[in-house]
């Protein structure tokens, strides 16, 4: 009992991705629930354009992954953020819930809600196509 | 007898803060490390009352113009931690309440009365510019981390 006591807090103390998925399989997961192909422009428009939607201080996808998101980019606290695309970042949409707490919290502070499964599809493709 | 004995644990337990704030316990909490380390150092919990990270940790959709909502399970288990650990935890005083009065809720570490008696005046500009913000503790005080903030 104590041991897996031990045992389970040493696991929980090391935060690792849970690789339960890859770029590929949430571009299909995505189109089926959307039911469309994913295309990488639409996804490109939408992570470049300055939204009006969100809240004031973050109008753009690249206000803190930057305009070219194989480089790193920066929170608004000056904390630096690696790359997002998976061509710069292997660890990049590997983890579904991971991916999914992300893409509901930034695409609310962006556009004021949440993304839909066509727009999520859309900017995975963009991402893996740079 | 047992006045003093509550006297003397008032004592120990109250953060080590008159050379106050040199160190702050960092966080232990395995989800409070992970989920609040992402966009900033996860401050520790000594430095807020109680009533703060109630506050912080039932605004997580609206956080400093931020969306950093949590699941409900992480969400619960966070609170908890800071609570358990803040400054006035079982009833403690600390002096890092000094001027706050009990019906403010201060929502910022970088705002409260010690914190401007510390800063304001001995952070050059060019130092500022360079953290960002005041909120990034470790780009002034390298062991933040571990808890030391000493010059
Ligand atoms: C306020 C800053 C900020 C803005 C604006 C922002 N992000 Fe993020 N994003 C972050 C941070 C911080 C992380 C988590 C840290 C990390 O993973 O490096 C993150 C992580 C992500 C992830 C997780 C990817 C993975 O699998 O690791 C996705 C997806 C993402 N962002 C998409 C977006 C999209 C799409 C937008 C625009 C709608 C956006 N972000 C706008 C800060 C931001
Ligand atoms: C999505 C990004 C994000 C996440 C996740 C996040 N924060 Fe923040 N937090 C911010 C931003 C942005 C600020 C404002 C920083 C500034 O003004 O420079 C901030 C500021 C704070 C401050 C005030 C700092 C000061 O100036 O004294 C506290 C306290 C705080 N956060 C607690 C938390 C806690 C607790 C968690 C975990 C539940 C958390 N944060 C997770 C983005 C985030
Ligand atoms: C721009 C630089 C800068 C930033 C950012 C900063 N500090 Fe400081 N801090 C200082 C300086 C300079 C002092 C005064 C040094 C001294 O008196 O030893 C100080 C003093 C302190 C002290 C008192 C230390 C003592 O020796 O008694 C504490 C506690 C402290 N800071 C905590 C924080 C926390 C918590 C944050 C983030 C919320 C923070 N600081 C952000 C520069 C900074």
């Amino acid at each position: 009992m104590k041991h897996t006591l031990i045992l389970l807090t040493a696991l929980m103390a090391q935060p690792v991705l849970a690789q339960d998925t890859s770029p590929q399989a949430l571009i299909e997961q995505y189109s089926a629930a959307a039911g469309a192909a994913a295309s990488p422009e639409n996804g490109q428009a939408l992570f470049m354009a300055t939204h009006s939607g969100g809240k004031p201080d973050t109008p753009s996808c690249t206000t803190c992954h930057s305009a070219d998101p194989t480089k790193g980019g920066q929170a608004r606290t000056g904390k630096p953020i690696d790359p997002l695309s998976p061509t710069a970042n292997p660890e990049r949409f590997t983890d579904t819930k991971f991916v999914e707490k992300w893409f509901g919290r930034n695409c609310n502070s962006v556009l004021g809600r949440d993304c839909s499964a066509q727009e999520k599809a859309d900017i995975i493709a963009w991402l893996v196509s740079l | 007898m047992k006045l003093s004995l509550a006297a003397t644990l008032a004592l120990v337990a109250a953060p080590v803060l008159a050379s106050e704030g040199e160190y702050m316990p960092p966080v232990t909490h395995d989800a409070t490390k992970a989920e609040c380390s992402e966009c900033h150092m996860a401050y520790p919990a000594g430095f807020l009352p109680q009533r703060s990270w109630t506050a912080i940790m039932t605004t997580l959709d609206d956080h400093f113009g931020e969306n950093a909502t949590l699941d409900e399970v992480s969400r619960a288990e966070i609170e908890a931690y800071l609570v358990q650990n803040a400054a006035d935890a079982g009833g403690r005083s600390s002096g890092l309440l000094y001027r706050v009065s009990p019906d403010e809720t201060p929502l910022r570490i970088s705002e409260m009365p010690w914190f401007r008696s510390e800063h304001d005046g001995e952070v050059s500009s060019r130092r500022l510019q360079k953290a960002g913000s005041m909120s990034n503790c470790a780009a002034c005080h390298r062991g933040a981390d571990r808890g030391i903030f000493e010059d």
